[in-house]
C-alpha cells in the first residue's frame, strides 16, 4: 500500500479568526478577573447564602410545577383542538388564542388581583376566601402554567400531526381504544417532535419565573433584589443569579439530550450520527 | 362470514360505494380485483369500520358492523363496542403501518397485551411462535426501519394474527414491495389460506388469485360487477368491463 503523504489544504482565514477570538477572550477574562468592582469575594460568599438558596428552590419549584401542569394541560388542549367535535376544537383554539395573545407578565398580575374579581371561590357549599387561596405562589403557578399550556398545546399538536395517520389506523384496526392509541402509539412517536421545543420551553420557563418578582414571590431574582436593596452590592448579586441560571440551564440541556436520544428509538439506524454542526466540518470527515 | 348487501359509502359528493353485494364464506379466500379508484380499499375499510357506511347492511359472522338492533331499530355502537368488533378482524395494509417506535416483537405483543389483556409471558410466547411462522425468528428485536419491505409486511401479518382474528383483510399487501420480496409475503398468505383462515384480499397478483382464491370478485365504479370461481371470472369473464380490465393487467 502506498501511503498518502499529501499537503493538507491551508486555511489561513480560519486561523486568523481563531487567533482573534482567543485574544479577545483573554482580554475579557483578564478584565473581569482583575476589575475589583466585580467583587468576586462577595459573589463567592453569596452564591450559597441561605436566602439565595431559598430563592433558587422557589424558582425550581415554580419551573417544575408550571411545566408539569403546562404540559399536562397542553396535551388536553391539543387533543381538544384536534377533536372532530367543533365545540371542543373551538374551545381549544380559543384557549390558545387568549393565553398566547397576552403577555405573561399581565397574566401574572391578573391572577394576583383575582380576588378583586371573585372575592370568594368555590363549588357549591365549599367556598373559600380568594385572598387566602390565591397566595402569591398560587398566582405565580396559575399564571405561568396556564400560559405555558397554550404554547405546549401548539407543540403537542405539531407533534401529534407529525405521526403518520397509518399508525393510528393500524392501532384502531387492532381494536385499541382511542386512549390506548394516543398513549401507546401516537404520543411516544410524537415525542420525537415534542421533546426538543419542550426542552426550550423549560429553559425559557426557568428564566420567565423571574417575572414573579412583580407579584412579590421571592424567587431567585427577587431574593437577590431584596439582598442588594439592603447591602447595595447589585453587581455581585446579579452575577450570583446568572451563575445559578446558567448552572440549571446546563443541567436541563443535558437532560433534554438524554430524552431526545430515548425518543429517537427506532428512527435512527445508528445512534452516533446526531452530532450537531456536522455541516461545519470538512467534507472528508463526513 | 361477511355478508354485504347494497352497501353505500360516499365522501362528500363523491359516491364511492354504490351498492356492494358480496358474500364471503367461512374458511374461504376471496380476492377483490378492479381498477384503481373503484372502491376496493374503501370497502375493506368499511368491513372493520375504519369507515362508516351510509346505506345497506354489512355483517361479519352474523353481527352487523357498527350497529346493533334493539326493539327493531338500529343503534349505533359505542366506541368500545366497535373496538371489540375490530379486534376480531385482522387488517394488513399496503404500507404495513408497523409501529415505528417498537421492535418486531413489541409490535406483535402490543394489542394482545392491551386489548386482550394477556399476561406478558403468554403474549411473548405467542408472538415468538407467530414471528417464527412467518420466518422472522431472528428479527424479534429489529425495528421496522431495519427491516426490508417484505419482512415488515410479514411482521404486520403476525401482528394481525396475534389477535386470533376470525377474518383477515388484506389491502394490496404486496404492491409496495420490491419484486423479489413479493414471493415471501404471498407464501405466508398461502400458508394462512391452507390453514383455513377466512381472507378477503384486494390484490393485483393474478397468479395468487388464480391459485389460492375460492372466489374472485371484480369491482368497478363502486359495485361488484361479477363474482365467481377464479376460472369463471379470470378465464371466461361474463362482462365486457372485466375483460377489458384483465386484458390491461396482462
Ligand atoms: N378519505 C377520502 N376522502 C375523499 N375521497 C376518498 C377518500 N378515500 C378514498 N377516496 C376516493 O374514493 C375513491 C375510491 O378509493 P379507493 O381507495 O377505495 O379505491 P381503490 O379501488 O382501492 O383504488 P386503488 O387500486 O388505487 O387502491 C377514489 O376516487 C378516492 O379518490
Ligand atoms: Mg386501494
Amino acid at each position: 500500500m502506498q501511503p498518502i503523504d499529501a499537503v493538507p489544504v491551508r486555511r489561513p482565514g480560519r486561523w486568523i479568526a481563531a487567533i482573534a477570538v482567543a485574544v479577545l477572550a483573554a482580554a475579557v477574562v483578564r478584565s473581569v478577573a482583575t476589575n475589583p468592582r466585580f467583587q468576586w469575594d462577595v459573589v463567592g460568599e453569596m452564591l450559597f447564602s441561605e436566602r439565595i438558596l431559598h430563592g433558587l428552590l422557589l424558582t425550581l419549584e415554580l419551573t417544575a410545577i408550571a411545566m408539569v401542569a403546562g404540559v399536562a394541560l397542553g396535551v388536553v388542549v391539543a387533543v381538544a383542538r384536534m377533536s372532530p367535535n367543533k365545540l371542543l376544537a373551538g374551545a381549544g383554539a380559543f384557549y390558545v388564542w387568549l393565553f398566547r395573545g397576552t403577555p405573561v407578565l399581565v397574566q401574572l398580575l391578573f391572577w394576583s388581583f383575582i380576588a378583586a374579581l371573585y372575592p370568594t371561590v368555590g363549588i357549591g357549599p365549599f367556598e373559600a376566601d380568594a385572598n387566602l387561596l390565591i397566595t402569591p405562589f398560587m398566582a405565580a403557578v396559575l399564571g405561568l402554567a396556564l400560559n405555558e399550556a397554550a404554547y405546549m398545546a401548539e407543540i403537542v399538536r405539531a407533534g401529534i400531526a407529525s405521526v403518520p395517520e397509518g399508525q393510528s389506523e393500524a392501532a384502531s384496526a387492532l381494536g385499541m381504544s382511542r386512549l390506548q392509541m394516543l398513549r401507546r402509539i401516537v404520543l411516544p412517536q410524537a415525542m420525537r417532535v415534542i421533546v426538543p421545543p419542550t426542552g426550550n420551553e423549560t429553559i425559557s420557563m426557568l428564566k420567565t419565573t423571574s417575572l414573579v418578582s412583580v407579584i412579590a414571590s421571592s424567587d431567585l431574582l427577587y431574593s437577590a433584589q431584596l439582598i442588594y436593596s439592603q447591602n447595595f452590592k447589585q453587581v455581585p448579586l446579579l452575577i450570583v443569579v446568572c451563575i445559578w441560571y446558567l448552572a440549571i440551564t446546563t443541567l436541563l440541556s443535558l437532560g433534554q439530550a438524554a430524552l431526545e436520544r430515548h425518543y429517537g428509538r427506532g428512527v435512527r439506524r445508528t445512534r452516533k450520527e446526531s452530532k450537531p454542526m456536522r455541516f461545519l466540518k470538512p467534507a472528508v470527515a463526513r | 362470514m361477511i355478508v354485504a348487501t347494497d352497501v353505500h359509502k360516499r365522501y362528500g359528493k363523491l359516491e364511492v360505494l354504490r351498492g356492494i353485494d358480496l358474500t364471503v364464506q367461512r374458511g374461504e379466500v376471496t380476492c377483490l380485483i378492479g381498477p384503481s379508484g373503484s372502491g376496493k380499499s374503501t370497502f375493506l375499510r368499511c368491513v372493520n369500520r375504519l369507515e362508516r357506511i351510509e346505506g345497506g347492511r354489512l355483517a361479519v359472522d352474523g353481527e352487523l358492523i357498527g350497529y346493533k338492533t334493539k326493539h327493531g331499530r338500529l343503534h349505533e355502537l359505542r366506541e368500545h363496542e366497535i373496538a371489540a368488533q375490530r379486534a376480531q378482524i385482522g387488517m394488513v395494509f399496503q404500507h404495513f403501518h408497523l409501529f415505528a417506535h417498537m421492535t418486531a416483537l413489541e409490535n406483535v405483543i402490543e394489542a394482545p397485551l392491551r386489548v386482550l389483556k394477556l399476561d406478558r409471558a403468554t403474549a411473548v410466547a405467542r408472538a415468538t411462535d407467530l414471528l417464527a411462522q412467518v420466518g422472522l425468528e431472528d428479527k424479534l428485536d429489529s425495528f421496522p426501519s431495519q427491516l426490508s419491505g417484505g419482512q415488515q409486511q410479514r411482521v404486520a401479518i403476525a401482528r394481525a394474527l396475534a389477535m386470533k382474528p376470525k377474518l383477515m383483510l388484506f389491502d394490496e399487501p404486496t404492491s409496495a414491495l420490491d419484486p423479489e420480496t413479493v414471493g415471501e409475503v404471498l407464501e405466508v398468505m398461502r400458508g394462512l389460506a391452507a390453514e383455513g383462515m377466512t381472507m378477503l384480499v384486494v390484490t393485483h397478483e393474478m397468479g395468487f388469485a388464480r391459485g389460492v382464491a375460492d372466489t374472485v370478485a371484480f369491482m368497478d365504479e363502486g359495485r361488484v360487477i361479477e363474482a365467481g370461481t377464479p376460472e369463471q371470472v379470470l378465464e371466461q369473464p361474463a362482462h365486457a368491463r372485466t375483460r377489458e380490465f384483465l386484458a390491461r393487467m396482462l
